[in-house]
């Protein structure tokens, strides 16, 4: 429980920190960039290489490129679709989070299970 | 156009703006961890790259875009979203560097110590979106 809390605390004030870094820059579609900013993968990796060890980090971060491949069709299609439909935000970066899942769950399946 | 810092920014951003992504961030480092427990580390690793943190990034610059245009006068706008539409470009060039980042963890975790690794990593990620903006900006 206590290492749960931890990584909690640890994974909240990364992403929290990159979310400050990213308000403060100029222009905003630089600062676009940081949404994509490897901020869970620093405290979540950082963490278990501490408890599992550096193979079992290696193995995730392999599996990280995936979800990277996925993130980056997300985030294309949520730029189309905003442009082109004029839909709010939150509905199209929230309904389109199924592209992600799709993509890199199929892609474990096949290659990484 | 220069990259610079804006602090004025800060001013429009709410404290509970920043709860809410400790909240999603502190949720999804959480649920990778456990993911990784339960199914193994390659499928937990998946979710190192969940946009967990973009929809709420995204919803934040439409409604301040919005307000900064309200704040003038102008009511019927589409500048909330477009400003939304290129954070989510420039989310797809970070994502191009979240996979040079996964690759440089992935080749060289086990030859160097972590800390020079993630230093690496983190270098090659934002090397690789600045890079892209960059091309992007001038094309």
């Amino acid at each position: 429980m206590v290492q749960l809390l931890f990584r909690f605390a640890v994974g909240g004030v990364m992403v929290t920190l990159f979310a400050f870094l990213a308000d403060l820059l100029k222009p905003k579609s630089f600062a676009g960039l940081f949404g994509a900013a490897p901020s869970v993968a620093l405290a979540t990796l950082g963490l278990t290489i501490y408890t599992d060890g550096k193979s079992y980090a290696a193995l995730e971060a392999r599996s990280m490129i995936v979800g990277a491949f996925g993130f980056f069709l997300y985030a294309c299609g949520c730029s189309y679709v905003m442009m082109k439909f004029k839909l709010p935000a939150v509905a199209v970066t929230t309904s389109m989070l199924f592209i992600w899942l799709i993509f890199s769950v199929a892609v474990w399946l096949l290659f990484l299970r | 156009m220069r990259v610079s810092l804006d602090f004025s920014a800060l001013g429009r951003t709410r404290w509970y703006e920043y709860a809410v992504r400790f909240l999603f961030g502190g949720a999804i480092t959480v649920i990778a961890g456990l993911l990784a427990k339960h199914f193994g580390p390659a499928f937990g690793g998946l979710f190192l790259a969940f946009p967990a943190i973009f929809p709420a990034s995204a919803t934040l610059v439409e409604k301040h875009e919005r307000e900064k245009k309200q704040r003038v006068g102008i009511f019927h706008t589409d500048r909330g979203l477009q400003a939304a539409a290129v954070d989510a470009a420039g989310a797809a060039m970070g994502s191009v560097g979240l996979i040079v980042f996964g690759f440089t963890i992935w080749k060289l975790l086990p030859l160097w110590h972590p800390a020079a690794v993630l230093l690496c990593a983190t270098a090659g990620w934002l090397g690789t979106s600045f890079a892209l903006w960059r091309i992007r900006k001038d094309h």
